[in-house]
């Protein structure tokens, strides 16, 4: 099994990890984590190609993606995180039971 | 060929200045960038008019490290709707956020993000790989969902996120899908991938993976859920911009990768099965969103759901295009959904605007409450009653010009059955549009409902929007002269060669 | 001049009815004058084009071309003209009407504005010149005439205003796929007198035959054909001037209209015959006119009397079109105008003796003609038409229907015509007799007060009943003077000999 397959394999385990957590938890917290999970496996895939079809210097094209797309993976996520804790915050104010609403499950 | 760069950088440059700005300026610097932007965007689709496509490597560096931009007659079109709408919404918003101290300071927030969603949405639709959109796609969706929660209402909060979750959702495995396609092609170009795509498993499913996150992207049945709460919870400018606009973009793009990239795998035999299945969901979604409209007792959640409905009349062009005995009728097709898209676009943005000016007058957005109206605000009953004539597709309208190429195009295809969903979404638009202005003609009980003064500009703005969505119904011949430039399908020539 | 004259005459109601939206509720005096306005303007730019087509051949054609076969086409034919002249006309007296109809009640502006577009609509109507300008002013018919339905806002008229929506847009869509089918079928044409598609080379019959049934259900709604009829007789709710423009120039006609240009203009009376599709609209004809008869005679209330008896009447200008001979041709189309000023003169008596006596029944009418002798001898005018008494005009409508019949050897015409005339009289005359002849039901004294009273002539005001004597003036000169060469008659001669050359 050549190194590539083991990064893919490895790929594709994070993201299917990823999605079924996204569409199996509830709370916030754990869908943006869920999600980071997919982007994880997705980096993985990309940057393993870098080093695939070449001899001697690795591709440096996957590299940039790889680099642009943690920026956008992050600032996704930070906003995504603000809008959890001011939704959380807007829950507690308004004094729902929280074991009422899916929102707040642990 | 340069300015290209100025229809993204433009905006982009405006949204840091009004970021920085002291709150007092943001509108006149916003509004100078929208208008910079508007008078660049024409100036591309005269360019377009006049030589067809061009194509811009930026820097002069070469793809795959340059980031190349290319234009050509769709690309113009998408630019010109934008800008319009764009314009006009800007307009409203002035007057829109001027009106007290917390709209003001909303007002301050709007214009930054506004402008960057406005530069990422024209990136999108210039770029020219499958990476950079992935990039303008999402800077698009953030901006997106900053203006869904710019109001900062508890419900605006979680229709936000949801709409955040699904969009990132989409993003990611359309990203996997490019990840995919580099590993196994080594490109990212549109064109170069165009080329060397080739019908093997990894091909196949980065394919259905990037059409998957375009389709949630898109708000297509049943991945429509993150859209209603999101359109109808922002104020009325943003969701004026997120319905005509922000869900097009990725339809945009799922048309350059359907038609363009995966040319040669959507329109073989393969490309049968899948394009009949979006042609089935568009259906549905006409249907199921049209009638989910209908049920709706609050004006602005109506006029999300009918996007939900009208968005389903553009997936009806992959079947029609993957028709074997379609050809010479290709620009039939292509003229009735831009069509469509455009006269939605101008339709919903004005029904939302003028949404926005009858929950300002009556403090509610209650079907119920809103007796006597067609009396009192004459002028914005006229523009709900104008955009709703060009939905339902019936004449004098753009959107009777859109019904009307796509049956022809339909019945020309040969697919007969695709000709009832347009003949009865017709019908179930009316069915909800005449539930709104049936609403307004009822005299009001007892003492009538108090209103509060709405500024001319916002009842203005539109009915100039409503005004040209029916003008358009009368100028098809522009639109369909620069449609050529848009691919075709198995030529791969007219404007996708390389210069 | 042969270019703007059709647009002058479109335009002139609808610039008149965007101004009026504008116009503040209490400008009336404004309001009325622009009307008037805009009345004259389309008056006298259709007399230039009669004028004009009449006596020096002018073509007065008017196209836009839109791409992919897409042609907005205005183009004046006699047919047109017959049909743009009543319209003109009639709108100018109706407007009239209303003027004084509507005299202090709320939303005018509203009401004028969508009354002048709905003019508009049927000059657009008339005028087309292929099938896409024909549908796009026939469904712009129904979206302006639906807030006339429900001007007055209870929930009888918004259930009316529904019922007779749900018809149209559904009948809009069904013609609308029709529409588009035969185009994708034959490509783009334009209305041929002696009709376009014999021409069109490999068009198979049975596409042929399902899009004229799709065409027939189409137009069938608006023209009131059984049983697309519903929404008519509810729609009677409106206000009389509406009412009256309903069923005497704007929707019920259009429908009868289009029915008219597909049949002539686009299959061709002959080619439609070969194809076997004139027995089974004739069957349903001959079944409207009988039903709308018996309906009638059933009906209590005045204005649904009058309703049904439109149903009835308008079919005789479809039978018209489809009996073969030459002559029923002419029958059908001099109908069109004779029923327009005949019913419209009905539904202005109508409007008179409930506004101001607050007659709605039947049974009500009893020795009113002693209280309104003018308004009542109008009315007994137009009915005495509408039975085929001569020498009002509808008796020249069903002499040359039953002609036709015989000409083309389908005696059952006649036989029609004479049992539908037997139930006209049995749903007129009863009404005639007890207004003149009966003792008086109710106090027409104490009922007089709601508008005040007025002179021994002027049973009500003069913007009411001038219309009124007007229409009843034209159906009587229609019939008199039949002869003319100018004539409703006179012209329809001159259409059906241009079309099928059958006539000596």
């Amino acid at each position: 099994m050549s190194t590539f397959s083991i990064y893919s394999l490895a790929a594709i385990l994070l993201v299917g990890l990823g999605v079924y957590g996204l569409f199996t938890r509830q709370h916030l917290l754990r869908k943006v984590m869920a999600l980071n999970v997919i982007a994880g496996g997705i980096f993985l895939l990309l940057i393993s190609t870098a080093y695939r079809n070449q001899d001697l210097f690795p591709d440096p094209v996957p590299q940039a993606m790889v680099l642009t797309g943690i920026v956008v993976a992050i600032s996704a996520t930070g906003f995504a995180l603000a809008l959890v804790r001011s939704i959380h915050r807007r829950m507690a104010e308004s004094e729902t039971d929280p074991s009422q609403d899916s929102w707040d499950q642990p | 060929m340069n300015q290209v760069i100025w229809v993204v950088l433009l905006p982009f440059v405006g949204s840091v200045v009004c970021l920085l700005a002291h709150r007092k300026a943001v509108f006149a610097l916003g509004m100078a960038a929208s208008l910079g932007t508007l008078i660049v965007s024409v100036g591309l689709v005269a360019h377009v008019w006049e030589h067809a496509s061009a194509r811009v490597e930026l820097g002069g560096w070469a793809t795959p490290l340059g980031i190349a931009l290319h234009l050509d007659g769709l690309s113009a079109l998408f630019l010109l709707l934008t800008a319009v709408v764009g314009v006009l919404v800007g307009i409203q918003a002035g007057s829109y956020f001027a009106q007290s101290p917390e709209l003001r300071a909303m007002g301050s927030r709007f214009w930054p993000l506004w402008l960057l969603l406005w530069g990422g949405l024209n990136g999108v639709y210039l770029c020219s790989d499958v990476f950079n959109a992935y990039v303008l796609l999402e800077i698009s969706t953030l901006a997106a969902v900053g203006l869904t929660i710019l109001s900062g209402s508890t419900a605006s909060l979680v229709a936000g996120l949801r709409y955040l979750l699904a969009a990132m959702f989409g993003s990611f495995m359309y990203l996997l899908g490019v990840a995919l396609i580099y590993a196994g092609t080594g490109q990212l170009d549109f064109l170069l991938l165009s080329r060397g795509v080739t019908p093997q498993v990894h091909t196949l499913t980065a394919f259905g993976l990037m059409v998957f996150g375009l389709l949630i992207k898109s708000a297509l049945l049943p991945f429509h859920f993150w859209l209603p709460p999101a359109h109808s919870s922002a104020p009325a400018p943003v969701s004026a911009v997120l319905s005509a606009l922000v869900v097009k973009a990725s339809f945009f793009l799922l048309l350059k990768i359907w038609f363009v990239v995966f040319e040669s795998i959507s329109g073989g035999t393969p490309g049968g099965m899948p394009s009949q299945l979006l042609g089935i969901l568009g259906s549905l979604a006409v249907f199921w969103g049209s009638f989910q409209a209908v049920r709706q007792s609050r004006l602005k959640l109506l006029i999300a759901y009918s996007t939900v409905g009208q968005l389903g009349y553009l997936f009806l062009i992959f079947p029609i295009l993957a028709s074997p005995d379609f050809q010479g009728h290709e620009a039939l097709a292509w003229g009735g959904t831009i069509f469509h898209l455009f006269s939605h676009g101008l339709a919903k943005a004005s029904l939302f605007l003028a949404a926005g000016c009858l929950l300002q007058a009556m403090g509610t957005d209650d079907l119920h409450a809103m007796r006597d109206i067609a009396g009192r605000l004459p002028v914005i009953t006229f523009s709900l009653g104008v955009a709703g004539v060009s939905l339902m597709g019936l004449p004098p309208s753009a959107g009777f010009v859109a019904k009307w190429m796509l049956l022809r195009a339909v019945l020309a295809s040969g697919q007969w059955w695709w000709a009832p969903v347009i003949v009865l979404g017709g019908l179930l638009t009316a069915a909800y549009v005449f539930k709104i202005l049936a609403h307004t003609f009822v005299p009001s009980e007892g003492e009538a409902l108090r209103l509060n003064s709405v500024p001319l500009v916002m009842t203005l703005v539109p009915l100039a929007l409503a005004i040209l969505c029916v003008l358009m119904g009368f100028r098809a011949d522009e639109v369909i002269a620069l449609l050529p430039a848009v691919p075709h399908f198995g030529t791969g020539k007219n404007g996708w060669e390389m210069p | 001049m042969t270019f703007w004259l059709p647009l002058i005459v479109l335009f002139s109601s609808l610039v008149t009815g965007l101004v009026i939206f504008m116009l503040p509720e209490e400008r009336s005096r404004l309001r009325t004058t622009l009307n008037m306005l805009g009345a004259s303007v389309k008056v006298a730019g259709v007399f230039l084009m009669a004028w004009g087509l009449l006596a020096h051949d002018v073509v007065y054609e008017v196209r836009f071309t839109m791409g992919f076969g897409f042609d907005f086409l205005l183009k004046v034919d006699l047919l047109s003209l017959a049909f743009v002249s009543l319209s003109s006309n009639l709108w100018f007296l109706t407007t009239l009407y209303a003027v004084g109809y509507l005299e202090g009640s709320p939303n005018r502006s509203r009401f004028f504005g969508f009354f002048s577009l709905c003019v508009t609509a049927s000059t657009g109507v008339a005028l087309a010149g292929n099938l896409i300008t024909f549908f796009i002013f026939y469904e712009f018919l129904t979206l302006v005439t639906y807030p006339l339905v429900v001007h007055r806002g209870t929930p009888k008229a918004l259930e009316a205003g529904r019922t007779y929506l749900w018809h149209a847009v559904t009948a809009g869509a069904v013609l609308f796929l029709a529409v588009v089918w035969l185009q994708v079928l034959s490509g783009p044409f334009d209305f041929v007198p002696g009709g376009a598609l014999h021409a069109v080379e490999n068009l198979s019959g049975t596409d042929l035959k399902v899009i004229f049934a799709l065409l027939i259900i189409g137009l069938g709604v608006k023209s009131a054909l059984v049983p697309l009829h519903g929404w008519l007789p509810t729609a009677m709710i409106a206000p009389a001037p509406v009412t009256a423009l309903l069923h005497a120039v704007a929707v019920v006609k259009a429908g009868a209209f289009g029915v008219m240009r597909v049949i002539f203009d686009v299959y061709g009376k002959d080619f439609a015959a070969d194809l076997g599709l004139l027995s089974p609209l004739a069957l349903v004809v001959v079944v409207t006119i009988l039903f709308g008869s018996v309906r009638a005679l059933m009906q209590r209330e005045l204005k649904r009397r009058l309703a049904y008896s439109t149903v009835s009447q308008i079919s005789y200008i479809v039978l018209g079109a489809v009996v073969l001979g030459p002559l029923a041709t002419v029958g059908g189309l001099v109908h069109l105008v004779h029923q327009g000023i005949m019913k419209i003169t009905l539904f202005f008596c109508a409007g008179i003796l409930s506004e101001f006596l607050g007659i709605y029944r039947i049974d009500q009418m009893d020795g009113v003609g002693r209280k309104m002798p003018v308004t009542m001898a109008l009315f007994s005018i137009a009915a005495l038409g509408m039975i085929g008494v001569p020498p009002v005009a509808g008796f020249v409508s069903k002499w040359h229907l039953a002609q036709g019949g015989i000409q083309g050897g389908q005696e059952w015409v006649v036989a029609v015509l004479v049992v539908s005339s037997l139930l006209n009289a049995a749903y007129f005359l009863p009404i005639l007799h007890a207004c003149w002849f009966k003792p008086a039901a109710m106090d027409f004294e104490g009922t007089n007060t709601q508008r005040g009273t007025f002179s021994k002539w002027w049973e009500a005001p003069w913007t009411l009943m001038l219309p009124t004597l007007a229409t009843a003036l034209f159906s009587l000169a229609a019939g008199v003077f039949a002869g003319w060469e100018w004539s409703p008659l006179g012209v329809a001669e001159k259409i059906a000999r241009g079309r099928d050359g059958g006539l000596p």
